[in-house]
């Protein structure tokens, strides 16, 4: 069998794999097409940077799931824990109260310590309990929301002082040279993350414990603390994205973040990192939020389909992706 | 007399590239007939054809001397050729019985029948000369047990013609006497046996003709009588190798550089002690299962251990193998696919990735540093790789195992542990290796060998302990080196008897 393996056409094999890569890419290049064919008005400098823009939550939070991914992992805790951080994040806002850029700061502060508490939780409770982060994170999951859910005592929390609120709400209105921020800061965050995990050891100790723990133990990679710190880095990433959400309604709410774990999981798939691990895809990652929120803009634009059916399409979406990568693999 | 299965120039492309070209193989009835080669040599690739897992390119097949093709391997089955798998194929959770019926299950009212399919197995494994009890789970089998199931299973069907792909990979001696016992009752009963194997002495003892492959061709077909191994070898290769092992280096001394005492791994070692000297090649035999991997993977920080270890004099203690690396301690273990070398990344990876401190600037790495060091890997290794950037798990064993000695020699250690150095290794690969293994002694190096191969340990070791039941039986000195002495402290009895016990004549 090594023989066969060994005498595979090498030529061939490098196209399959550019094409792995290269697919979410091509997707979204048709979607564009499809979508300005469409209706005249989705080709517009507006209702493109709106897209982004609406991406953005998403698209920081997997960035944070493709390290987790990549590594072996999976986070389902994501959208409960943005919730949790955003309410947290107001509460703290409120009771400071003061209209300054310090109360956001030590707002924002509070956000992350809490994002980056979670995380570690997770991480530390999948690493040395030693259970299965699907069950781990489906735990948090509902810890998270009921939580959020205690804390808003089953109603809203809101950001009280309008002052604050006028002060903070162009962290998502704003834009600089016509970028939006949101953008922006989704833009770094991938980049970051590109860097950390295409050209650091650490990066590279990630895509060792995804491709396989026990080469990764035997060749003396720290794997308890890489795995807990892809967790942590989820954490931080779900705290970037409360940053840039709180602003845009000032409030929290129990159903806040909700299915935002199915949208992270779906754009990391879609951009091509493996979901057992192994293969870590920042881009395609980045590429796939923004396919997610076209197919949702279209589809308000196109009137084919009710919008109503936007999740169902979106779920359609990450098993044809899946069905796709297999296809390109096997051949 | 007619043949039974009979190929008749067979070629095999993949793509522009011809693995086999024009081969020309008979099979009669009770006859057992061994392919030989090097790895990449196009063996497995002809036992694939052969049992209808491949379709050959141009050649046909003739089955009692009938033209013949087959849609796939279910077909070939029902005619009566069954393959028996170098990798274990088993369900690990599920019982003997139920894994040898595994998609045949022997059903009444559509429901499955347990109590028949144990009683069948009971027969089965018994006509096989195997004393299983049909309800145990596979996954508490030693390896060679699952081995015979594996047999057991494939023999479950009417069977012509059965092929072997390298039965003896991870058997030992006591346990491959077992299995040509078997293999001699299947030619007795007129069927014909196909046998791949690495081990020469093997096929001498157990095969009639000898079919020799070389880079996708045809050698020859040869009686086995007069053949000697260092011949087959020879015609393998297609250049001489009786010097398979380099010279002992002269460099053993007697400075101790770790010294191990009342080692225990809880379930399989214990009270283990020895010495270790600067220089020396130690070797460490016994039967699979003694718990010579167990002990130093325990060693290393890799298992929970209990017992001293003392390195260069200081007393140290390893709690993952992080701590044994940067103490100088590499080991490279057996199962190189497994936890080895990451199969599915590129050998850039997987070279640096036990020594990636020393590729990094501040917290990047440093790529054309690892570029560089990839160049002198396979220079200095002798990694033949078609291409720079081809993933780990397309190299053939003996490349693997060469990339597996690069990445661990990074770390630059001062002790070496070599578990199986030469595991699925082909024999001009095994020189090198050897030859390898050898300049790290003359280096100053302490290097441990631990081997199921007898010929490896006294070819290549200065002394040799040998393992029996977690527990270091004894010393075989360099003098006194020889297989019987090795065989007498693994097993408890001489060679000659070893035979005999398998065939349960005891």
């Amino acid at each position: 069998m090594t023989e066969t393996a060994l005498r595979t056409p090498a030529p061939s094999r490098r196209f399959k794999i550019d094409m792995r890569a290269l697919s979410p890419f091509l997707a979204l290049v048709v979607l564009v097409i499809a979508g300005a064919l469409i209706n005249p008005d989705f080709l517009t400098a507006s209702n493109l940077t709106n897209v982004v823009t609406r991406c953005a939550f998403i698209a920081i939070i997997a960035v944070g799931a493709t390290f987790v991914i990549s590594g072996g992992g999976l986070d389902l805790s994501v959208g409960s824990m943005a919730a949790l951080v955003a309410g947290v994040m107001i509460l703290t806002l409120n009771r400071i109260g003061t209209p300054e850029v310090s109360t956001l700061a030590l707002g924002m502060l509070a956000a992350i310590a809490l994002s980056v508490a979670c995380g570690m939780a997770n991480g530390l409770i999948v690493t040395f309990g030693r259970i299965e982060p699907f069950i781990v994170t489906l735990g948090t999951m509902g810890i998270f929301r009921a939580l959020i859910i205690w804390l808003a005592a089953g109603g809203t929390i809101t950001m009280r002082n309008l002052d604050l609120r006028e002060l903070y709400r162009p962290v998502y209105f704003g834009d600089v040279f016509g970028i939006p921020i949101p953008v922006i800061v989704f833009l770094a965050v991938a980049a970051i993350g590109a860097l950390i995990l295409y050209r650091t050891s650490f990066g590279r100790h990630v895509i060792a414990l995804g491709s396989n723990e026990d080469v990764a133990r035997y060749s003396g990679v720290p794997i308890w603390r890489v795995r807990t710190l892809t967790y942590v880095i989820q954490g931080i990433c779900v705290g970037i994205a409360v940053l840039v959400y709180v602003p845009r309604l000032g409030s929290a709410t129990p159903t806040t973040g909700l299915l935002w774990e199915l949208q992270a999981i779906t754009a990391v798939v879609i951009g091509g990192t493996a979901l057992k691990g192994g293969i870590g895809r920042i881009w395609g990652t980045v590429v796939g939020a923004i396919i997610l929120e076209l197919v949702a803009n279209i589809m308000v634009l196109s009137n084919f389909v009710s919008e109503f059916l936007v999740g169902a399409v979106q779920g359609a979406i990450i098993i044809i992706a899946m069905l796709v990568q297999r296809s390109l693999y096997r051949r | 007399m007619a043949s039974v299965l009979r190929a008749d120039q067979i070629s095999k492309s993949f793509g522009p590239i011809e693995v086999l070209s024009g081969i020309t193989l008979a099979l009669m009835p009770g006859e057992v007939h061994a392919v030989i080669g090097e790895n990449g040599a196009g063996k497995s690739t002809l036992m694939r054809i052969l049992s209808g897992h491949l379709p050959p390119t141009k050649g046909t097949l003739y089955l009692n001397e009938q033209e013949r093709r087959f849609s796939g391997p279910v077909e070939a089955e029902h005619e009566g050729i069954v393959l028996v798998h170098q990798e274990i194929l088993l369900a690990e959770d599920l019982t003997v019985a139920q894994n040898l019926f595994l998609g045949r299950e022997i059903r009444r009212y559509g429901f499955v029948d347990d109590g028949a399919m144990r009683a069948k197995s009971r027969a089965i494994l018994s006509e096989l000369g195997v004393t299983l009890d049909p309800d145990t789970e596979v996954r508490r089998l030693s390896i060679a047990d699952r081995q015979l199931v594996q047999i057991a299973r494939a023999l479950l069907v009417p069977h012509k013609v059965v092929v072997f792909d390298e039965p003896t990979a991870v058997l030992t001696p006591v346990e491959a006497e077992s299995l040509f016992e078997i293999i001699r009752r299947l030619r007795a009963q007129g069927v014909a046996v196909l046998y791949i194997s690495h081990r020469l002495n093997e096929v001498k003892a157990i095969a009639d003709r000898v079919t020799v492959l070389r880079d996708g061709r045809l050698i020859g077909t040869h009686d086995i009588e007069g053949l000697e191994p260092i011949e087959m070898a020879r015609l393998m290769v297609g250049r001489d190798m009786s010097k398979l092992y380099p010279d002992k280096p002269e460099t053993a001394s007697d400075q101790v550089v770790l010294s191990v005492r009342d080692m225990a791994v809880p379930g399989y070692v214990e009270h283990a002690s020895f010495d270790l000297k600067r220089g020396e090649i130690l070797g460490f035999g016994g039967l699979i299962g003694a718990g010579r991997t167990e002990l130093f993977e325990g060693l290393v920080g890799l298992r929970t251990s209990t017992g001293s270890i003392t390195l260069n004099g200081k007393p140290v203690r390893f709690t993952d193998g992080r701590d044994a690396m940067a103490a100088g301690i590499a080991y490279l273990s057996e199962d190189r696919k497994g936890k080895g070398l990451l199969l599915q990344q590129n050998l850039r990876v997987n070279l640096t990735l036990a020594a990636l401190d020393r590729f990094s600037r501040g917290s990047f790495v440093d790529t054309a540093k690892e570029e560089a060091t990839l160049d002198t890997a396979i220079r200095d290794f002798d990694i033949r790789a078609r291409q720079r950037d081809m993933l780990a798990g397309q190299l053939s064993g003996g490349n693997q195992q060469k990339l597996l000695l690069a990445k661990m020699m990074l770390i630059e250690p001062q002790i070496v542990i070599i578990d199986e150095p030469t595991r699925g290794v082909d024999i001009g690969t095994k020189e090198q290796i050897y030859r390898f293994i050898a300049s790290l002694a003359e280096e100053g190096r302490a290097v441990v060998v631990i081997s199921s191969e007898m010929q490896e340990l006294i070819g290549l070791c200065h002394r040799v302990l040998v393992m029996r039941n977690g527990r270091v039986a004894g010393e075989v000195g360099r003098a006194d080196l020889s297989e019987d002495a090795i065989v007498f402290l693994a097993t408890g009895v001489h060679e000659e008897r070893a035979a005999e016990i398998a065939a349960g004549h005891v």
